[in-house]
């Protein structure tokens, strides 16, 4: 269970390679957190994840788990969880994709969507009714501020991220009554391996930074988060910026 | 204590199970449940029946809730069934000569009041509310301020009807049940649903309290008057300033007093001394911002609380209600911390353990917690019941609304220095206590474990506050 503070006891990371989802973990472990399953495509990468939490005191499992077949994700996921209650569910994989390549190779961009958008509406519907049926729980979604508006230099991820945000939000509404909160965390350009090399636009942040914002997310409850914060009034403005205008946008 | 014709004629509501959003009185971490309010005994065997048919095809049991004034998670259950008690509201039987109420245990003292004290007769224990109902007070096994001289409420009821997880009515009496007794009296309904209770009374003679009030000027001074006198006063308690810094900290408002006799009363009220009329003001309103309670604003209150406050005045009278429970007079208080809610801090040390509880109030004073209902009080005698919270010693409670910065760590922290020092923290007041630090808190736990197992081992009686403690499966 949660504590006054929204602190879980136990946390499924979906992503468990996930850089974010990581820092995310290592904020709430130092708070209530003594379980934690990693869910992910087997790796060194998630090996070494869990060894960092159990360093920490939590007690970890990692499972296989495979964005890209959705047909698993109810016996996989249901598995973790028969063995007890989940309190936050942190849903973090994705995909950057390649832009250029994603525009050239179709198939490679239906990856980026069917990783980041089919995969993660498979596993999300597959969790909230999880925790519907517990009464309780978070649903963290790890979204972007790319999905906000689509731009040019990104817009196979930034569509994929917009059909997600859309999808979670929507969620939230359907699982609200039976206790669930959906939490949407929609990031700025987050400095991590994924997109290392990448410049970096204004209102950058890091994984600690969004993990963070993910922990005051989950004591208030709150629906819908930016980070850093302020990227909710610089998106506001971006959004509304005449067409003509936004696509000579240098970012 | 009642017989099943007159079970089924009165309160009458069928059990409509609706999904309901529940938090404790503190209003945090709130869950999801089905709310059923039975009307009858029948009804409440019924529901955890059902919940029990439930639970073993992997459904999450039952919990009795009251009026809902724990402050954290005890009265909830998340995706399993809660049910309403306030349905379960009949007064049985009054023995007026001997001082014994027989009701069921949805009835609030508020109730028992309005009907007892016009007969010259009191509730043994009440705490800063009238707004709980008996099965609370037993499950919660709660305190007053007269704990020092009369213990717990679970001490005053002579016996209690409990409908166990597997569905059977058992009348559970101190001496024929010592063990389903003890565990359930404070067990935060985990042993069972309370469907009623016999109560022994305290006889008064009005409804008027005589009060003493004095300053203290800071911590040591306010338990150095505590140790004095307690012994003097059948209540005792004192508010504490948490916010005085310096030679202040600690600061204090002791009111310490009795039921009045009749000859204290003005020859006019002599009359009609037992009425019960308690002040009733408007609600608060539902949506209030977060943020009203700031270091700075509680500040102030305090001062001038501080400062209103008689340096010394004896046997000044008071209203039963305005002595007890002046909080009552304000439907809903607890929305003044906004939609981010509070979270109640008590904690009790033993006598020997000053040093731990000054070191505490230090830490909160230099933190700057802004609580303004902080209350410390002497335990006397430790209760029965396994999971009772007083001991003797020192008790001391705060509320700080559960958005200030650090709080969570703060706590987790004093929760440490509690348990070292022997300590206990109240699991009715609790919405954040860790499991591990549980254990050393209570060291009946593994009794109360056993004894779980062996009336429910279907584990069907199942709360909020028992998964996140680990005192269910």
């Amino acid at each position: 269970m949660k504590d006054a503070f929204g602190a879980p006891q136990s946390l499924l990371i979906l992503g468990g390679g996930s850089e974010i989802a990581l820092a995310t973990a290592r904020r709430l472990v130092a708070r209530r957190t003594r379980t934690v399953v990693l869910a992910g495509r087997p790796s060194p990468g998630l090996d070494a994840a869990a060894e960092q939490l159990r360093g920490l005191g939590a007690a970890v499992t990692t499972i296989g788990f495979d964005a890209l077949d959705p047909a698993s994700h109810e016996d996989v996921l249901g598995k973790v969880f028969a063995e007890g209650d989940i309190d936050t569910v942190l849903l973090a994989f994705g995909v950057l994709g390649d832009q250029a390549r994603d525009e050239r190779e179709p198939g490679a961009a239906v990856t980026v969507a069917a990783t980041n958008y089919t995969g993660a509406v498979s596993a999300a519907l597959v969790c909230g009714a999880a925790l519907r049926r517990q009464g309780h729980g978070s649903l963290v979604v790890l979204s972007s501020v790319a999905g906000e508006r689509a731009r040019r230099s990104n817009f196979v991820y930034g569509s994929s991220k917009a059909g997600l945000d859309a999808f979670a939000l929507g969620l939230g509404d359907a699982l609200r009554p039976d206790g669930v909160h959906v939490l949407v965390v929609r990031p700025g350009f987050v400095r991590t391996r994924m997109t290392a090399g990448l410049a970096e636009p204004p209102f950058t942040t890091t994984p600690d930074a969004v993990a963070r914002a993910i922990e005051t997310g989950l004591r208030r409850r709150a629906r819908l988060l930016w980070v850093p914060a302020p990227l909710r009034y610089v998106m506001s403005a971006l959004r509304h910026l005449p067409h003509p205008l936004f696509r000579r946008l240098p970012v | 204590m009642r017989d099943s014709s007159g079970a089924t004629v009165t309160g009458m509501s069928a059990p409509a199970a609706t999904a309901t959003y529940l938090t404790g009185w503190g209003r945090t971490a709130p869950t999801a449940a089905r709310l059923l309010r039975p009307g009858s005994y029948e009804q409440a065997v019924e529901a955890v029946r059902a919940a029990g048919a439930d639970r073993a095809r992997g459904g999450r049991g039952v919990i009795a809730r009251g009026l809902g004034r724990a402050y954290g998670d005890a009265a909830q259950n998340a995706g399993g069934a809660v049910l309403d008690m306030t349905g379960l509201d009949r007064v049985h039987e009054i023995d007026a000569v001997n001082g014994v109420v027989t009701c069921d245990a949805g009835v609030s003292l508020h109730r028992l009041m309005e009907v007892l004290l016009p007969l010259g007769w009191f509730v043994p224990v009440t705490p800063g509310t009238r707004y709980v109902t008996v099965g609370g007070a037993i499950g919660a096994d709660i305190h007053g301020k007269n704990h020092h001289v009369a213990g717990s409420f679970a001490r005053h009821v002579r016996a209690l009807e409990l409908l166990t997880g597997d569905g059977e009515t058992r009348l559970v009496t101190p001496e024929a049940e010592p063990e389903l007794f003890r565990a359930t009296a404070g067990g935060m309904g985990l042993t069972g649903v309370i469907l009623a209770a016999t109560v022994q009374l305290l006889p008064v003679e009005t409804s008027l309290m005589s009060v003493d009030t004095e300053r203290a000027t800071d911590l040591d001074d306010l338990m150095a008057r505590l140790s004095a006198t307690d012994h003097r006063y059948r209540y005792s308690v004192a508010w504490i300033d948490l916010l005085a810094r310096g030679a202040a900290t600690g600061r204090a408002v002791l009111t310490r007093g009795d039921h009045a006799p009749l000859d204290a009363l003005p020859a006019r009220a002599r009359a009609t001394p037992l009425t019960f009329r308690p002040a009733r003001l408007p609600a608060a309103p539902r949506f209030l911002p977060d943020g009203l309670l700031t270091p700075t604003t509680v500040g102030l209150f305090n001062e001038l609380w501080y400062r209103k406050a008689p340096r010394e005045q004896r046997g000044r009278l008071q209203k039963l209600s305005a002595f007890f429970h002046p909080l009552d007079a304000v439907p809903d208080w607890n929305r003044i911390y906004g939609r981010g809610g509070f979270v109640q801090y008590q904690f009790v040390v033993g006598h020997g353990q000053e040093e731990t509880l000054r070191g505490i109030v230090t830490t909160l004073s230099r933190r700057g917690c802004p609580s303004f209902l902080a209350v410390l009080k002497q335990f006397g005698e430790g209760d029965p019941g396994w999971l009772s919270f007083p001991r003797p010693g020192w008790t001391l409670a705060l509320d700080i609304p559960a958005s200030m910065p650090g709080l969570g760590p703060l706590l987790d922290e004093l929760d440490e220095r509690v348990a070292a020092a022997g300590g206990r923290i109240y699991l009715a007041k609790d919405a954040r206590l860790r499991p591990e630090t549980l254990a050393p808190m209570y060291p009946r736990l593994p009794d109360f474990r056993a004894l779980r197992e062996r009336y429910d081992p279907g584990g069907v009686i199942a709360s909020d506050l028992a998964r996140r403690l680990g005192l269910q499966r």
